[in-house]
């Protein structure tokens, strides 16, 4: 079947059965299984209110525990059994991936990742944010830096290609070298070690838009009066910035800070379309693509180290939503 | 409100300067392979496409005429070297300049323009700026006319051949179809399940809400990698395997935990006394969420749709995973990192083409969608 027809066709069946099921399970409890009305309809009422919720919200259960809870679990116990997935092996694929070298380096590379890309990505924001915000033309200025978000990793990956290219004549850098004398082009991606932060700068450029646009709506959210009384007391416009309005966004680059940080834990796309992981670009995402289809059992030990390195980040993000719940 | 205490204008120059720097930086490298996708292949690889509106210096190769006239046992042949039947395409307009020529394909600029070339055996030739040139032999050349090379000016040139090959030829039209194929289904059907648990998370009273809410938030920073192998092997063995089916419950299951949580912090907001009154007046939860919530919610609804839109349209690694390798099903993310960068990774103008043909889609929804889109990160992140 052709696969366009076959999407219609799911569009119609999801959307209709959802609406279905939510209509008519409505309507089942209330009238079948707890009718309003006979002797003890007040408490057939609140019978039904009590599962109704449970009913609204057993698709979206469903969904999310197959998908994503029960994968957690499944990853774990799949990462104790070998390649084939009949023998138990313990740690084995946990040991095996710490001795290996190429582990080593892609845990240092994520570790250097998630550093450096989240404080860039603030930092960038953050002063586009505050430098666009009295501007004339401000809104377009956020919207073009803006723009990379809605670019794919491995566009953005393309269009980096044309800038990091080995060759005076494409890429920018080498170009610009060329222009100040230099001689023969160089290739910025088998430098090592600086190569991981021009992977980087990639998603740095993605994700500053994002950090812009939230700071920029907590820069405009700060209480008028606490900067009108900075001003008459004679801060200067760094201090302004740096003493009254920074300390009391705090709580929003915390927020952009961590997000961007997952954000990095899950990238594959820029190491695996700029370098295929050469030239000790390595970070896990990209590592466990290597064994994806080839060795389960390693695939799901590396995507496993990942989540516990999300972990803490996880944890802190489910108390603020609890603080912010009471 | 910064002005109040009197601006300096030295520092609004500053800032206004700092932007335009800013702005430029972001940019550059999109209109760099914007520009690129327009451009002539030769082109391409002889200058940097911020020359792009400047000609090129590209080199050539030709056979002069063949009409020879003899004086003395010497034969001479005369012309026009942009008249010339190989290259007569390239200079349509006609005004050029030569800057150098040569006889051998190894080294095209051996010699600068004006000067006569000695090419032994009694061989001369000599081709001028303006394209004219003379060779003179001490055989008779017979019907074939001397083999030229030169480099010329060329005047820049922007073509949709690009275009025309990426669509047609690459099979990326196939990858485009896939990736709506893909999409479109999976940005919709979650919207729905996540609408209706967004308002029984937000509006109804029960034991339990606290910690269900709890759960999405720490869903929400499940790596995707985690959900891979376990989720194909599931796959496998209920019959679904890899296919178009599998990858939209897929990106279902991955963007609910957004959806819901995107959703209920949009329908916590919603007025009480509406809701309150619609209950007084006798509306059930079914009609007070279909007939009420779900019309309110529409700017949370659409900012939901533009980000899983975004993120299907853009993924590459749920479609490496849950989508078959073959030409038939593969989506355009895949077609480029697999097949392009591999086989075509040093053919720069089909490269770029492909690249925009991808991202083009993303950027209109988000150039005529961005209030929403904005709307929707505001309400996931900031209170």
């Amino acid at each position: 079947m052709n696969p366009f027809l076959q999407g219609i066709i799911t569009i119609v069946v999801g959307v209709g059965g959802c609406i279905a099921y939510f209509y008519f399970s409505n309507l089942f409890l209330d009238k079948v299984l707890f009718p309003a009305r006979g002797p003890k309809a007040g408490q057939n009422i609140n019978r039904a209110n009590q599962i109704r919720p449970w009913l609204f919200l057993f698709p979206a259960i469903f969904a999310l525990g197959l998908y994503l809870a029960y994968p957690v679990v499944g990853s774990f116990v799949r990462s104790l059994y070998n390649r084939s997935g009949n023998d138990f092996i313990g740690a084995g694929n946990y040991i095996r991936l710490f001795e290996s070298p190429e582990f080593r380096t892609a845990f240092f590379n994520n570790i250097l990742w998630v550093i450096f890309v989240p404080a860039a990505s603030t930092f960038f924001g953050l002063l586009a944010a505050q430098l666009t915000d009295k501007l004339s033309w401000g809104n377009i200025a956020k919207s073009l830096i803006f723009m990379p978000m809605a670019i794919s990793f491995v566009g953005a990956s393309l269009i980096w290609k044309f800038v990091y290219a080995n060759d005076n004549d494409i890429g920018l850098i080498n170009a610009i070298r060329a222009a100040f004398g230099a001689g023969n082009p160089i290739d910025v991606l088998q430098i090592p070690f600086w190569n991981n932060f021009f992977l980087m700068v990639i998603l740095v450029w993605i994700q500053t838009g994002f950090a812009m646009v939230i700071l920029s709506a907590a820069l405009r959210g700060i209480p008028e009066e606490t900067i009108e009384a900075a001003i008459l007391d004679g801060a200067n416009p760094f201090q302004l910035f740096f003493k009254i309005k920074v300390p009391q966004i705090m709580g929003t680059i915390v927020v952009v800070w961590t997000t961007i940080t997952i954000l990095v834990l899950k990238v594959f796309d820029i190491v695996y379309t700029m370098t295929g992981g050469n030239f000790d670009t390595e970070i896990l995402p990209s590592y466990m693509m290597k064994f994806m289809f080839r060795d389960d059992g390693l695939a799901t030990a590396v995507a496993f180290v990942i989540m516990v390195v999300v972990l803490p980040v996880m944890i802190w993000n489910i108390m603020q939503a609890r603080k912010e719940m009471r | 409100m910064d002005g109040m205490a009197g601006e300096k204008s030295g520092l609004s120059w500053a800032v206004n300067i700092s932007v335009v720097i800013m702005v430029l930086l972001w940019l550059i490298p999109t209109i760099g392979l914007f520009v690129s996708s327009f451009r002539e292949r030769d082109q391409i690889s002889a200058s940097g496409w911020w020359q792009a509106p400047f000609s090129v210096e590209l080199s050539y190769r030709t056979r002069g005429g063949s009409d020879a006239t003899e004086d003395n046992g010497t034969w001479t042949v005369t012309g026009n070297i942009f008249e010339t039947d190989e290259v007569k395409s390239s200079f349509t307009s006609g005004e050029s300049t030569v800057s150098a020529f040569g006889d051998s394909g190894r080294n095209p600029g051996e010699y600068p323009a004006g000067t006569t070339a000695d090419l032994g055996d009694g061989e001369t030739l000599t081709v001028n700026e303006d394209g004219s040139y003379t060779y003179t032999t001490a055989e008779d050349p017979g019907d074939r006319g001397p083999r030229i090379y030169f480099v010329a000016e060329t005047p820049p040139e922007f073509t949709l051949a690009n275009y025309r090959q990426v669509l047609t030829a690459d099979n990326m039209d196939k990858a485009f179809i896939n990736t709506l194929t893909v999409t479109i289904p999976a940005t919709i059907i979650p919207i729905l399940i996540a609408a209706f648990a967004a308002y029984a998370l937000a509006w109804m009273d029960f034991p339990g809400r606290g910690v269900l809410i709890a759960c999405v938030v720490g869903l929400l920073v499940v790596p995707l990698q985690l959900a891979l192998v376990p989720l194909l092997n599931l796959h496998n063995s209920i019959g679904i395997g890899q296919s178009f089916l599998g990858i939209w419950l897929a990106h279902t299951g991955f963007g609910l935990p957004l959806a819901v949580y995107l959703l209920r912090n949009y329908m916590v907001g919603l007025p009480r006394d509406i809701i309150e009154s619609a209950k007084v007046d006798g509306a059930t939860d079914f009609q007070l969420f279909i007939r009420i919530i779900l019309p309110l919610s529409f700017p949370a609804l659409a900012a939901f749709a533009i980000f899983q839109f975004l993120w299907t349209w853009n993924d590459l690694l749920v479609a490496k995973v849950f989508l078959p390798s073959d030409d038939a099903s593969k989506v355009m993310t895949v077609k480029i990192a697999d097949d392009l960068l591999g086989s075509r990774g040093g053919d720069w103008g089909i490269l770029a083409t492909a690249a925009f043909v991808s991202i083009a889609v993303p950027l209109v929804v988000f150039f005529t969608m961005q209030r929403f889109l904005v709307r929707g990160l505001l309400a996931g992140s900031v209170k």
